[in-house]
């Protein structure tokens, strides 16, 4: 086994596969991506190649901006909110006897077996004018003006007005945190799971209270969970365009949206593809920062 | 010690885990300043008893007093004992100090107090220099050193150890050892240790709890435990016998007189009562092995030897005796020679005093 790097061979047809797909699929595309967000959009809708930074430019306007901005915020709410919601229940997963343990993970992941686009438009059956919440909602007030009928108060109640659940930022962060919590859960289960309890025990044996250790102890050693859990579903609820898309407002537009929108309707794929790299440039430049720092710590280690 | 009030007072306690019974209506006194092992093979409820004390566990029957409190119901972090845990726990985020003054600070001692208390809890393991390492620059015993100072800055009325040394090794875990009493003798804490460990408690502990499937089975010193085991299972467990069936035959002055299979009635020498069918044991240091037939006064088996374990400073050298049954002499290598004495197929006697007979009526 430890010597797999030498054999070459087997190294090759184990790995090949995977590098030609990625090549293939993920690099090349990748990077014919980044030559158009160099390039130009013909009066067509093609894309000519002229290595001008104009889409770059056209990027950072402040109306593109504002909407980066806002995709920034709503998506870093939605993690954070994803964060509170599922790290109770990936504790609770975790430290769940054995047996429960596969079916309450199955349960975590059983709404990835119904297509994204079902349970987006499920929110609209939930939050609509005419939707669960508000026809239980009008139930209620139905039962109350009656009942204050009964005692000779018959206007009291008024009529039922709908409330305006959806298509407005906090739908867009339900949508989000709905759709994106089994990827923080995962993870931060993994994590959780492989956790030594003497950790805990020990934090308790001195002296610590419940809360303490939490903070202190199994938040600090979950934290590889929480960064790859939160990584995930920033990442992924950035760059979402289906659900503002669907339970959003006018003002909802996100980034996603926005590129979409240059890919579809403007066909402007040169501005398109500027904007995805837009986004882009931060997170490579983040990548190359956190490994620097994971070597300078190692050599700083090396020293000690 | 006789009239002091135990440290710990462990009355009738139970701990049932679904229908299995971990822990069997286990009742113990440890005073205080004692170093106090709980012993027995795995799954005997050492562990469980343990994990009791420090309140991971709860009880299903009994009572545990620590200190003169009751501490039904008490959680793990308001109790007077600090536990030294087997994987030792060191929290890996931390340094060395912070580790070490993690105690502290959750129980508010003032922070011009905590740095004092932390590097004099370090110099007692002697890790004065390695306050701002992290643990995963530690070797496994510097990390250990760690557990024990976290524990030991606390100043717990008593100290719980599971396991502390099982995941040294042999030469470490013999010079930890040594460590150890001389902590518990600087500090003057009481020591309760966990092991499956015979040497380790019989080389360590003022006393020792030998435990067998949730049942104590015999508390005493150590020598106690080795020269008057109270049943075949701890003198077994602690040290190695040579056992032979037995029937009881009469009494005669201060000896039983038993009927032994090979070696017709002999007396052996045992206080209190003893009837029906018991066993005798004898240890194999306690043997001598003889070319020639013994003399009067010493019991004797005529055996062969079948085979011959050489342990450096000693030889195990087993006998097919004429009984049936299987012996074990030990034989001080104290000559230097690398040739043994003695050969596999050889005819020998095994003789050993009577008074050095066990008898084991359980």
């Amino acid at each position: 086994m430890e010597d797999w790097r030498k054999n070459k061979l087997a190294f090759a047809i184990f790995m090949g596969p995977a590098t030609f797909w990625l090549l293939v699929f993920f690099t090349i595309p990748v990077v014919v991506i980044w030559i158009y967000s160099f390039g130009e959009r013909g009066p067509m809708g093609q894309t000519y190649l002229s290595f001008s930074f104009d889409n770059y430019l056209r990027a950072i306007e402040p109306i593109h901006l504002k909407i980066l901005w806002k995709s920034i915020w709503i998506g870093g709410l939605s993690t954070f909110l994803c964060l509170v919601v599922g790290f109770p229940v990936a504790l609770g997963i975790a430290f769940a006897p054995d047996r429960w343990k596969n079916p309450l993970l199955l349960v975590v992941v059983l709404p990835f077996f119904t297509n994204m686009l079902i349970r987006t438009f499920a929110w609209i059956v939930v939050l609509g004018s005419r939707g669960v919440v508000n026809n239980g909602l009008g139930w209620m007030h139905g039962q109350l003006d009656w009942l204050f009928t009964l005692v000779g108060q018959p206007d009291l109640m008024g009529r039922f007005v709908p409330l305006g659940l959806l298509y407005n930022n906090y739908t867009v962060i339900i949508g989000l945190v709905y759709v994106h919590l089994p990827f923080l859960i995962l993870p931060l289960y993994a994590t959780l799971e492989k956790l030594d309890r003497s950790y805990l025990e020990a934090s308790l044996d001195l002296g610590a209270g419940q809360w303490r250790t939490f903070f202190s102890v199994l938040a600090p050693l979950a934290m590889p969970g929480i960064v790859t859990g939160c990584l995930l579903v920033f990442i992924l609820s950035m760059g979402n365009f289906l659900v503002p898309d669907r339970l959003g407002g006018t003002d909802s537009l996100m980034i996603g949206n926005l590129i979409a929108q240059e890919f579809n309707k403007a066909r402007d794929w040169p501005f398109g593809a500027a904007l995805s790299f837009a986004v882009m440039y931060p997170v490579f430049i983040f990548f190359v920062i956190n490994a620097l720092r994971a070597r300078f710590k190692e050599r700083a280690r090396g020293r000690a | 010690m006789t009239d002091a009030k135990p440290i710990i007072s462990i009355r009738n306690v139970t701990k049932n885990f679904g229908r299995v019974t971990a822990v069997d209506n286990v009742s113990i006194d440890v005073m205080p300043g004692e170093f106090f092992a709980l012993l027995g093979p795995s799954g005997c409820g050492k562990t469980t008893l343990l994990r009791m004390l420090a309140g991971f566990e709860t009880t299903s029957g009994g009572e545990i007093e620590i200190d003169g409190q009751a501490m039904l119901g008490v959680p793990p972090n308001k109790r007077p004992v600090n536990m030294v845990f087997q994987s030792y726990a060191v929290f890996p985020h931390m340094t060395v100090f912070d580790n070490v003054a993690y105690g502290l600070k959750v129980t508010g001692v003032p922070k011009a107090e905590i740095t004092g208390q932390v590097e004099e809890a370090l110099s007692l393991v002697h890790l004065e220099d390695y306050g701002r390492r992290k643990p995963d620059q530690l070797s496994g015993g510097q990390r250990q050193r760690v557990a024990l100072a976290r524990a030991l800055v606390k100043k717990p009325k008593v100290l719980l150890l599971d396991e502390p040394l099982s995941a040294l090794d042999a030469k470490l875990r013999e010079a930890m050892r040594l460590e150890l009493v001389r902590l518990q003798h600087s500090v003057g804490i009481t020591f309760v240790i966990v092991t499956h460990d015979q040497d380790e408690a019989l080389s360590m502990a003022d006393r020792a709890a030998v435990m067998d499937r949730g049942v104590v089975r015999q508390i005493a010193p150590p020598g106690e435990l080795y020269e008057h085991p109270n049943s075949l299972f701890v003198a077994d467990f602690i040290g190695k016998v040579n056992m032979l069936e037995a029937k009881v035959a009469g009494q005669s002055g201060g000896d039983l007189v038993v009927e032994v299979e090979g070696m017709g009635r002999i007396a052996v020498p045992h206080e209190g009562a003893a009837a029906g069918n018991i066993s005798i044991a004898v240890r194999p240091e306690k043997t001598l092995l003889s070319a020639d037939k013994p003399g009067e006064g010493v019991l004797a088996l005529k055996g062969k030897i079948s085979d011959v374990a050489y342990y450096g400073n000693e030889s195990h050298i087993l006998l097919d005796t004429e009984t049936g049954v299987q012996f074990t002499s030990t034989v001080q290598n104290d000559a230097r020679r690398t040739e043994s004495s003695v050969a596999i197929g050889d005819d020998l006697w095994i003789s050993w005093a009577p008074g050095n007979t066990l008898v084991l009526a359980e």
